[in-house]
């Protein structure tokens, strides 16, 4: 395995009197494409967000590139080459396609090169450039997500469902966006509800269960292993595609 | 180079653009055009309140700030050059005093009140300014001995700015070229640098970041940018130019005082401007402005007029009586919501 780019020790989230996060321990290889899967309210999300600085960790470190991030403000984790897709779209709807991807380049513009690579991976973006992105399908819409992350590189990536509630033939594109990624070597931490969208791309998979990691290994190891499936997420993977 | 101009941002209709022009000739023009001097204060208005309107916008349409301090730093803008004028002398000098000690005044306030307000909630904030600006307008009104208090100063601008004065014997298209001629076109100038500043702003990576954090500040954090940075700085360049615009007035007027500088029905009608032009659209506080100060100017005798015309019709007379000009103010108010949710300019790039 690669050496880690992200790693959870022990950590604890707290939201109000809620205890969600209860000693997560997690390793992100560099250059890698992690899954975290796991059911509804296991703690996925409120793992990214506490990973991005957006809940605070209670207790617990978090090391990302070799420096202690846990207590770090969001946008300098940002800065730190964190960018998070969240779910349920997270654009700006009232500006355009174009100030949507513009305004994650914080230089100002966005490398030629890229711009016309990330185009080349969602070519409705380029049809709709100046469409306000709120008149966006979901599934343009969480492509314009996921380009404005991509827009400029960065060591991590946390995305967050990106097929929800989406179009088989679309996630067949996202997944081909993913590969096209990957090949980057940019390392990827992906919460993922579908199984077969996640052993599709997953080099490595942690699942969670009451906000804990309780499995983690390779993608490959639990695609084959049946049992292991039933056992970690309560459903098979044929009930889960 | 008419890209550059505008910034990149047209007003993308063909109603919107035929407007704009318009206004802009009127303007150019309005000394010749409307002489006299009821015109020609109404069109000096227009331009600098074209400035301070837009500067609000940048705060309340593109950054998602409500304050209500904008007049405080218009205020400062006036009394910076009153005072200045006032106490120095009518010279250019002055004026450069009181503008730069305007300026530095305006930029620590805004920079203070951004710094250790706009990390608290929207309603907050909006109080805090409130308590600030009432403040400010009550120690104008009582530092009588440095203010002038209620009466407020008047004050002579330099000799090229004072009515008596000519710049040439004869006459151009029938009118001649005076002192309040000079400072009309200073005011326009000026004005109109400033709303293409005000353009540039919104349309450079910092209007588009502002824009971002007024949809969802915790995603435009995601991005890496510091809101309460942002935001203060849209507050701290807000505020700026409208200080300028209160200079400019207090150029025009050759008087500051607290009713004119200050009160809060001043920021009352930036509202209503801002609103009824169409928030986050640099050019709907054109058209906020424009017919917000035409009927605030001249709706009154356009009802005396009417309401002569139909003496015998019954009730409608009374119902358009002079005296009830602000109720059809709020009227043309109501409806202008009603018909355009989203601003007169908000609706007219919707209908392209």
């Amino acid at each position: 395995m690669s050496d880690a780019l992200l790693q959870l020790s022990g950590v604890h989230t707290h939201i109000g009197h809620y205890h969600i996060l209860q000693g997560v321990d997690l390793v992100v290889p560099r250059g890698e494409l992690t899954m975290l899967l796991g059911r509804n309210g296991a703690g996925k999300t409120t793992t990214l967000r506490t990973i991005l600085g957006m809940w605070r960790a209670s207790a617990g470190h978090i090391a990302f590139d070799g420096q202690e991030i846990a207590a770090r403000a969001t946008p300098e984790i940002a800065r730190a080459g964190v960018a998070y897709v969240p779910e349920n779209m997270g654009i700006f709807s009232g500006l355009t396609v174009r100030e949507n991807i513009l305004v994650a380049a914080r230089a100002g513009a966005p490398e030629a090169r890229r711009l016309q690579w990330v185009l080349g991976l969602f070519p409705a973006l380029e049809k709709f450039w100046n469409l306000s992105a709120g008149a966006l399908s979901g599934g343009q819409k969480q492509m314009l997500a996921i380009a404005r992350a991509m827009i400029e590189p960065r060591k991590l990536l946390l995305i967050d469902e990106p097929t929800k509630g989406l179009a088989p033939a679309i996630i067949g594109n996202m997944i081909e966006a993913f590969r096209e990624l990957k090949r980057t070597e940019t390392t990827i931490l992906l919460v993922e509800q579908n199984f077969r969208f996640a052993s599709a791309l997953g080099d490595h998979v942690a699942v969670m269960d009451d906000g804990r990691i309780v499995h983690a290994g390779a993608m490959a190891a639990l695609a084959k292993d049946r049992d292991l499936q039933q056992r970690l997420l309560g459903l098979s993977l044929d009930s889960h595609q | 180079m008419l890209r550059a101009l505008f910034s990149g941002d047209y007003p993308r209709s063909r109603v919107l653009m035929v407007l704009l022009v318009l206004v802009f000739v009127a303007l150019l023009l309005a000394p010749f055009l409307f002489p006299g001097t009821r015109p020609l204060n109404v069109a000096a208005k227009i331009c600098i309140f074209i400035v301070l309107v837009a500067s609000y916008d940048l705060l309340l349409g593109y950054a998602g700030i409500v304050s209500f301090a904008h007049t405080m730093f218009y205020g400062i803008g006036g009394y910076g050059i009153g005072l200045a004028l006032y106490g120095l002398g009518p010279s250019w000098g002055a004026i450069g005093v009181g503008f730069v000690l305007a300026l530095a005044l305006t930029a620590v306030l805004s920079a203070l009140i951004g710094l250790f307000s706009l990390r608290v909630r929207a309603i907050f904030f909006a109080m805090i300014t409130l308590a600030v600006a009432s403040a400010f307008l009550i120690l104008a009104s009582q530092l009588s001995g440095f203010t002038g208090g209620e009466d407020g100063r008047s004050f002579r601008a330099p000799t090229v700015l004072q009515p008596g004065f000519r710049l040439f014997d004869g006459e151009i298209f029938g009118v001649a070229i005076s002192g309040r001629i000079i400072t009309y076109y200073l005011v326009f100038f000026a004005a109109l640098a400033l709303f293409l500043f005000l353009l540039r702003v919104v349309n450079s990576p910092f209007g588009r970041v502002l824009q971002a954090i007024r949809e969802n500040d915790f995603r435009a954090e995601a991005l890496g940018y510091r809101t309460v940075v942002y935001r203060t700085l849209a507050n701290v360049l807000a505020a700026l130019v409208a200080t300028m615009a209160g200079a400019l007035m207090a150029i025009w007027l050759r008087y500051t005082g607290p009713d004119t500088m200050l009160s809060f029905s001043i920021m009352i009608d930036i509202l209503l401007m801002v609103v009824i032009g169409g928030m986050g659209t640099l050019y709907g506080a054109v058209i906020g402005v424009v017919i917000l100060v035409l009927a605030q100017n001249y709706l009154q005798a356009l009802m005396g007029g009417v309401s002569k015309a139909l003496v015998g019709v019954p009730l409608l007379p009374d119902l358009l009586h002079p005296d009830r000009w602000v109720l059809w103010l709020g009227v043309l108010f109501v409806l202008s919501v009603y018909f355009f949710p989203t601003g007169i300019v908000g609706r007219l790039r919707q209908r392209r």
